[in-house]
């Protein structure tokens, strides 16, 4: 760095006290409930000093140990929240699997359509994915009971896949469209048809982009509330609405750690996931973010 | 491409999304013109050795047949709109013929259910948004400067308010801000005032909302913003630092506008969502004191035993012409793009 660029002390100091704030108030809220979900709810809600929280004085006298996994115990055996997990864990990944699937031939003709109503497709999936989820729930409740087909996971499955694609078209689209349109022309050229070319052309290259935009789709099927909470039956719920429901259920029975084991059960893929793909989150949203 | 093929490529796609997005626009404007059916009431004779009494209650069975009819419930035209939970026009015009001066007639006007909803909707949208982004490239400068070796780091911590459920983001600050939890007492006593809570003080709650909102939409504009930083020519900014401009004038005058279209895009994406803010008010109990448009719709469609299809219908229905409303200065952009392009 050359001398007419380095900064001047205190601006240093600044630059750094405003990052320690700002981390601070990132992340310590996470490492605060992760460390009171092994507490007792008379240290996590201490009514004298959150300083009970952090020694686990109560924790001690009514368990014997510093720490207690009660709260998990409570969530995950007694109200069966390994089932809400298996149930999270079958739409996520069937939401990912087709709206990837579906999303990617329909990116991929939106990219390599010079025709008009390609961009008309492209301006009304932007409008869809403005239209809050809460009233198109509202506009498939009735339909669903007629049909008899409410609160079951296959229901749930395609209309979060459905909400999900005109952000998937989007992000599919301009990334096909950065892949040169030589490289399947020319496998047309050599006597391919279509959907030869993508297969034998396209689909090699294409991972980087589809990844990405799983870890989105998988992110808005795991971070789903409204629609889940409204079409899933009582036994068939997920973990976010499952998590709703401890807390009208639990609260007056003064376990209100159920709900806080649960929640942090709930952040820990999520974790994971910004973990180990931290870097194509990041790429994803800026690349979003370039071409939108 | 030719037509059919296109057309066969992008079927799927196409198909999802009218069976599930267009047809329920559709579905919900007609159910927002039904009403759900009165009561059937039926009065029985109750004999006992003391004498007879007569009592009235729901004919549940009659109630069936008549869902079994007619889902939808009875038609009621606008009946929905206009009554006091949506535009309540009669209760508007009470209050704008008799009222004791503009406050007064706010102060009602937002204490119908629709306006309240559309008051913290709007203040939530206009204001998160702004503040976010300009959190989001407080911290990318910020960021920008850190050695390498300390910006993936920060970078993984800075991303986790926005990846995190909504639901349970809201959970977590809700917590901390229970009168007994660790900020919520803090407050207390900061303040010496050991009422204070989020259910007890409207104010609070409005900021507690709008400072949950910032930070969990900070992130996103970091992210973009800081991409788009590494971007901007270095040229530029060197040659500016030579003539003399300061490092304020630096980012007044090549960054920003650099980032201007980035801006728009963030901006565009994070008023969108911001209008559908739901969950934080389910997560902070917050309803007391501040709902949203979506968390009106909700709240119809909850009710265990009589859920309110029509009245849900008709917020939703606003709902949509409020997005419609928001969208139209970018869709007009578009277009005259679009048609400038096409020329």
């Amino acid at each position: 760095m050359s001398v007419a660029t380095r900064r001047p002390a205190t601006l240093n100091a600044l630059i750094i006290a405003f990052l320690v704030i700002w981390i601070i108030a990132a992340a310590f809220p996470f490492a605060w409930t992760v460390w009171g979900s092994f507490k007792v709810e008379a240290d996590f809600f201490s009514r004298q000093s959150w300083w009970m929280a952090i020694e686990g004085t109560r924790t001690q006298a009514q368990t014997g140990a510093s720490f207690t996994l009660a709260g998990y115990e409570g969530a995950w055996v007694q109200n069966e929240f390994w089932r809400a997990a298996i149930n999270t864990l079958i739409v996520t990944v069937s939401v990912t699997c087709i709206s990837l699937t579906i999303g990617t031939l329909g990116g991929y003709a939106l990219a390599r359509s010079g025709y008009r109503y390609a961009f008309w497709i492209l301006i009304a999936a932007l409008i869809f994915r403005a239209m809050p989820h809460i009233t198109l729930v509202s506009g498939y409740m009735l339909p669903f009971f007629q049909l008899n087909i409410w609160g079951v996971l296959p229901t749930t499955i395609i209309v979060l896949v459905a909400i999900n694609q005109p952000f998937t078209l989007w992000m599919l689209h301009s990334f096909f469209l950065s892949i040169p349109k030589d490289l399947d022309e020319s496998a047309l050229v050599d006597g391919c048809t279509r959907f030869q070319a993508f297969r034998m052309v396209i689909i090699p290259v294409m991972w980087p982009g589809v990844i990405t935009t799983g870890l989105f789709s998988f992110l808005l099927a795991y971070n789903d509330f409204a629609v889940t909470s409204m079409l899933l039956s009582q036994e068939n719920q997920t973990m976010v609405p499952k998590i709703a429901s401890f807390l009208g259920s639990i609260q007056n029975e003064g376990n209100v750690m159920f709900a806080v084991a649960a929640v942090v059960s709930a952040t820990v893929p999520l974790f994971l996931l910004v973990l180990f793909f931290q870097r194509q989150i990041v790429s994803g949203l800026t690349a979003g973010a370039v071409k939108g | 491409m030719p037509h059919r093929i296109f057309f066969m490529f992008i079927f799927p796609s196409i198909l999802a999304m009218v069976l599930f997005i267009s047809l329920p626009i559709v579905s919900v404007v007609v159910q927002s013109l039904f009403v759900q059916h009165e009561a059937v009431l039926i009065t029985v004779e109750n004999c006992t050795p003391f004498g007879c009494e007569s009592q009235t209650r729901v004919d549940t069975e009659a109630m069936e047949r008549l869902r079994e009819e007619q889902p939808l419930g009875r038609f009621a035209g606008f009946a929905n709109y206009v009554n006091r939970n949506h535009l309540a026009i009669d209760e508007i015009g009470a209050i704008l013929a008799d009222n004791q001066g503009f406050g007064d007639v706010l102060s009602r006007v937002f204490n119908l259910p629709l306006y309240k909803a559309l008051s913290f909707t709007l203040v939530y949208c206009f204001l998160v948004t702004p503040l976010a982004m300009a959190l989001g490239f407080a911290i990318a400068l910020a960021v920008n400067t850190l050695p390498g070796l300390l910006k993936g780091p920060t970078i993984f911590v800075s991303i986790l308010p926005m990846i995190i459920t909504p639901l349970i983001g809201s959970l977590i600050l809700a917590w901390m801000f229970n009168p007994s939890g660790i900020l919520g007492a803090s407050l207390q006593s900061l303040t010496g005032d050991p009422t204070l809570s989020l259910r007890a003080s409207p104010t609070l709650t409005w900021i507690v909302l709008l400072l949950y909102g910032i930070w969990t939409n900070g992130p996103f504009s970091f992210v973009v913003f800081y991409a788009g930083l590494q971007t901007v020519p270095q040229d530029t900014v060197e040659s500016a630092r030579i003539d003399g401009a300061s490092r304020w004038e630096v980012i007044r005058h090549v960054v920003i506008p650099h980032l201007a279209p980035l801006a728009t895009f963030v901006a565009l994406v994070q008023l969108m969502d911001n209008f559908r803010v739901f969950e934080p008010i389910v997560g902070f109990s917050a309803e007391a004191n501040a709902t949203s448009l979506s968390w009106l719709v909700f709240n119809d469609l909850v009710g265990q035993d009589s859920q309110l299809f029509g009245s849900a219908a008709a917020t939703s229905v606003v709902t949509i012409v409020g997005v419609l409303i928001l969208l139209a200065p970018v869709l007009r952009r578009t277009w005259r793009e679009f048609n400038r392009k096409a020329v």
